[in-house]
């Protein structure tokens, strides 16, 4: 008698939890408006679509409005790359009083190689490079994913403190 | 039934254009023929909107919005699709028994196909109008097992070979409780004819008239019915997880094809006889009370064609059938056989008892 009384539970537990997934499903069905959560993402790229301002896409050289960036030249990005996706070319000009310096020639960025990793933003002493939120980098020709950073006739900043040298003094 | 031109006016109109001009042998081909054709083509209509249906009920139930891209709202992803597959090369292995790896297909399709002759479609809308119409139904549909087995056993193939075995396992059990739960409706209905079946429920469905054991019995008919059609959540015999693709793994191009028309219009067979069983095939909703404004209800009903019922209620079992698919996740082979075997046959006995007690003592409606 028992076994037929736990037998006929079994039997009503088990439509009644799954008469509850099926009403569930039956929701989702019947209010598509407010369950369906895909992102329609060619059509809502103007509109919905929402990237974080953290997420680590195209690198960067920031410039400000004189047109001058903060890289030092220093190629310690270039060798923090694990997989040699940015060469720096140096170039050695003379100050007004007479010393000679190093400074920025070009600062080649190869996309095509870059993985995202961020070790480069890292690296850098002085803040000089960041990562865009920007994503779509799909070409047609992979010689144009071979970017110079710099723009032509761009100066380093002065009085252009590295930041670790300012939090160590 | 209400309309102005009957089923059998056009069939007879046929039947008289085509008797004048051939002899009486060459008629009665033709006219089968064309109807076999023209039943193959209702039930590819009805494929080609099930594999849509199918698609978007899926895609709404897993919080998505299924196919959009081809066509408005996607409707042409069905044909390009069958594009895809037309142009695909039908691979044959070198290694499998090339015969019956190429006859398979065309059997399970077959199987499938000869289902459909004795169905009735409509008010003298009949291929076969045999007296044995429900019987030959439950022996046609229990042999598209051999075509499986003999898919997976041809390929060579041991993920093939074990879907196969699982599939015919599966479908034997399952062919028990879904035959008893139709001998629950024949008892009820005291006919084995679709057409006299259907003509029975004239004044009420079997669902509505013969109280708890109706219900019960087109549970578990839709229940066997899913896992005969081998459709989750006892889509064992594919597995995809497990096996590939069960039986049909070595399978490409339209081969495969075939196996995915089949599976649908499979689905379509089930669901019809199960609407000819329980919900009146193409009879409108009729309630069986003496009352007035009922009668006036009844009336009303007879205004729907008998086309949009049968459909509309296959239609309805379809999407039941997706709906426990989409919801339910899939069986252990196990729990499969625990479900038949100790679950779906005592409680389909026990309904049998109890429905055949209401058939002597008339207490249906």
């Amino acid at each position: 008698m028992k076994a037929l009384y736990r037998y006929i539970k079994e039997i009503i537990q088990a439509f009644t939890s799954l008469i509850g997934g099926l009403m569930l499903t039956l929701k989702f069905f019947l209010t598509p408006w407010k369950s369906i959560i895909t992102e329609q993402y060619p059509e809502n790229r103007k509109t919905t679509i929402n990237i974080p301002e953290r997420f680590a896409g195209e690198l960067t050289l920031p410039h400000d409005e004189n047109n001058e960036h903060k890289c030092t030249a220093c190629t310690l990005c270039e060798h923090a790359c694990p997989n040699g996706s940015i060469e720096i070319f140096q170039k050695t000009i003379e100050t007004e009083d007479g010393k000679k310096k190093k400074n920025l020639d070009r600062w080649v960025y190869h996309l095509d190689m870059c993985t995202f990793c961020g070790q480069c933003v890292d690296a850098c002493p002085s803040d000089a490079i960041s990562m865009k939120n920007n994503f779509e980098l799909s070409v047609f020709d992979r010689s144009t994913l071979i970017r110079q950073l710099n723009r032509p006739g761009s100066k380093l900043k002065e009085n252009n403190k590295p930041i670790k040298t300012m939090l160590a003094s | 039934m209400i309309s102005m031109i009957q089923y059998s006016d056009i069939t007879s109109l046929i039947h008289q254009t085509l008797s004048a001009s051939l002899s009486p042998v060459a008629t009665q081909i033709t006219e089968i023929i064309l109807s076999a054709l023209l039943a193959f083509i209702v039930m590819i209509v009805c494929v080609i909107i099930m594999v849509y249906m199918e698609r978007k009920v899926a895609g709404f139930m897993q919080m998505r919005l299924g196919p959009n891209r081809v066509g408005p709202f996607g409707t042409f992803q069905v044909f390009a699709d069958v594009l895809k597959l037309l142009l695909k090369e039908s691979f044959t292995p070198n290694s499998a028994d090339k015969f019956m790896f190429n006859l398979a297909p065309c059997i399970v399709l077959m199987v499938t196909l000869m289902a459909l002759a004795p169905i009735s479609w409509g008010p003298g809308l009949v291929m076969w109008d045999s007296n044995i119409g429900i019987l030959f139904i439950t022996a046609i549909t229990s042999l598209s097992v051999i075509g499986i087995l003999m898919a997976g056993w041809s390929s060579n193939n041991k993920y093939s070979l074990l879907g196969a075995m699982r599939s015919g396992a599966q479908i034997v059990s399952y062919e028990l409780s879904a035959g008893l739960a139709i001998v629950t409706a024949v008892i009820l209905s005291g006919t084995i004819s679709s057409v006299g079946m259907v003509e029975s429920q004239a004044d009420g469905w079997w669902i509505l008239k013969g109280h708890i054991p109706a219900m019960i019995a087109f549970l578990t008919y839709v229940i066997s019915s899913t896992a005969e059609c081998n459709r989750a959540p006892f889509d064992l015999a594919e597995a995809e997880s497990e096996l590939t693709a069960g039986y049909h793994t070595e399978y490409s191009g339209m081969k495969f094809g075939i196996f995915y028309l089949n599976e649908y219009i499979n689905m379509g067979v089930v669901s019809i006889v199960a609407s000819t069983l329980f919900l009146g095939g193409w009879m409108p909703l009729h309630l069986p009370f003496n009352n007035e404004y009922i009668q006036l209800f009844n009336h009303l009903m007879d205004f729907i064609p008998s086309w949009i019922w049968l459909f509309g209620k296959m239609f309805m079992i379809i999407f039941f059938m997706m709906w426990f698919r989409w919801t339910l996740p899939r069986l252990r082979i196990d729990q499969l056989l625990k479900l038949e075997w100790k679950y779906l046959l005592p409680i389909n006995i026990c309904n049998l008892i109890l429905a055949t007690a209401i058939s002597i003592f008339g207490w249906h409606l």
